[in-house]
């Protein structure tokens, strides 16, 4: 069987916030011949919405750095947060050009530190959907699931599209496909490829602007009677997750949608418990999903 | 008061354009003022923000308005309007380039400078900073603390030596441990 090895860029949520989704990972990953390797003494990607947005060089000059550590390991970049995919592969695209490297080379030199720009940067589903392949990820599945799910992208999985490899914004099925390969269906509803509000330093700084995006697609989604919403980024995760119960008190509703991510539900298709999953660790009840499809934490 | 004012052709001047020409924004002065950014814009829909009214703003040279205005902080940077903007023009990456301007100019959020602090200190814009976060990890079997700076103190002091270099510290009044 053969294997791809990849530098996992863990970022900040996942480690320190929902580390459900980086142990999901890591144990669907040996069964798609996906081999970790870690990103020793990375840091915060950083974060496009709020420090690249406060000043540019810092923000080249560290994910420089964290390019340089995947460069010395000599692999692929595997990350599962689409801010920390905008960085990186923006990060990647701008030390193409001669003058920047050079101008950043002279930065890291002050650490010891060199950088190429020699590395891809790649997103889960462009690993899982043109490395591994779907016939591969099919021939995992064990338990096929039989649910309605709501998807949810995130945007900068696809925008800016002129550095991404997908070629299109306005019809891409990746993350549908992946999800239907799992057994479930995918449904559509109001809204669908609009942001979940938590980017640009709006959940820091905007809270009740950023909570009321994502209270408009929570409604949409409980409208379309989806079991559940699958998302492809820890950080639109922990907005529909966590958001969900600030929505619920800033707004008097009462949203009770599950949100699973992409490896989190392939990872039960494939045979592993709910537990295993860490889906005893979301914030709103991931029960009657798990009910649905005849499992229970 | 709402935003309705005739402005005064005096206040006009091209720096503010100028400046961003020079960043790589120089597309900005083809903007039609169509009003598709507007149009797709998910924060202009539920607030005050209005992108097109920005970018004619920058283009007119209103320095000061551009950068002291707290919508230019309601941005999600979703991309949306850069994708569907007849001119081609980069406009999220130009509104993260004014929001670059505005923090040089002191317009910064206290929200946005204790991230930054957090990310100084730690290495991390969200660190563990509470004994929780590292039990939950081990409650899935992970270790207490990922393979990031979290574990390696050299790693810190590197990015930290990096952020004294780019004068960042400086920029968010970072005065050391608070
Ligand atoms: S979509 Fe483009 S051309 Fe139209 S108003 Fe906005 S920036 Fe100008
Ligand atoms: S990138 Fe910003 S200005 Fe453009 S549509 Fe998205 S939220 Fe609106």
């Amino acid at each position: 069987m053969e294997e791809h090895s990849y530098n996992l860029f863990l970022g900040c949520v996942i480690p320190n916030r929902l580390p459900q989704i980086e142990a999901a990972t890591r144990l669907v990953a040996p069964k798609l011949g996906i081999k970790i390797e870690e990103m020793k003494g990375a840091s915060c990607c950083p974060a496009p919405g709020v420090i690249r947005s406060f000043d540019n060089e810092t923000w080249l000059a560290i994910v420089s750095r964290n390019i340089s550590i995947a460069e010395e390991n000599g692999h692929d970049m595997l990350i599962l947060c689409n801010g920390c995919y905008g960085t990186l592969i923006a990060g990647v695209h701008a030390l193409q050009d001669p003058t920047t490297l050079e101008r950043v080379n002279k930065l890291l030199a002050g650490v010891k530190r060199k950088v190429k720009g020699s590395v891809k940067a790649k997103h889960l589903t462009e690993v899982l959907y043109k490395d591994i392949g779907m016939e591969r990820i099919e021939e995992t599945i064990t338990r096929p699931i039989n649910a309605r799910c709501a998807i949810h992208l995130g945007c900068h999985l696809l925008k800016p599209s002129d550095i991404r490899p997908w070629g299109t914004v306005e019809d891409f099925t990746v993350v549908d496909e992946l999800v239907e390969l799992t057994g479930a269906t995918v449904v559509d509803y109001k809204l669908a490829d609009m942001c979940c509000g938590a980017g640009g330093g709006l959940r820091s700084a905007e809270l009740k602007v950023s909570l009321d995006m994502v209270r408009e697609k929570l409604e949409a989604i409980k409208q379309a009677k989806a079991d559940c919403l699958v998302n492809v980024c820890n950080f639109c995760h922990l907005q529909f997750d966590i958001g969900q119960v600030q929505v619920n008190k800033e707004f008097g509703t009462d949203y009770q949608i599950p949100i699973l991510y992409y490896t989190q539900l392939l990872g039960l298709a494939q045979g592993f418990t709910p537990k295993q999953m860490g889906l005893d660790k979301h914030y709103i009840s991931v029960e009657p999903f798990l009910e649905k499809i005849g499992m229970s934490l | 008061m709402l935003d309705r004012r005739i402005i005064d052709g005096n206040k006009f001047n091209q720096k503010l354009a100028d400046e961003m020409a020079e960043a790589g924004y120089d597309r900005i002065r083809a903007c039609i003022q169509c009003g598709t950014c507007t149009a797709t814009c998910p924060a202009g829909r539920r607030t005050a923000y209005r992108t097109r009214q920005l970018i004619r703003k920058a283009l007119l040279g209103l320095r000061e308005e551009v950068l002291s205005d707290p919508t230019l902080w309601l941005c999600t940077t979703c991309g949306t309007c850069q994708e569907r903007c007849p001119r081609k023009i980069e406009i999220t990456d130009a509104i993260t380039f004014l929001r670059n301007l505005a923090v040089e100019a002191g317009y910064m959020r206290p929200e946005h400078r204790g991230v930054s602090h957090k990310f100084i200190k730690t290495g991390h814009a969200v660190p563990i900073d509470d004994e929780k976060w590292s039990k939950l990890r081990e409650s899935l079997g992970l270790p207490p603390l990922p393979p990031t700076v979290h574990c390696y103190p050299k790693a810190l002091r590197e990015v930290q030596k990096l952020l004294k270099k780019t004068g960042f510290d400086k920029l968010v009044e970072y005065k050391g441990d608070d």
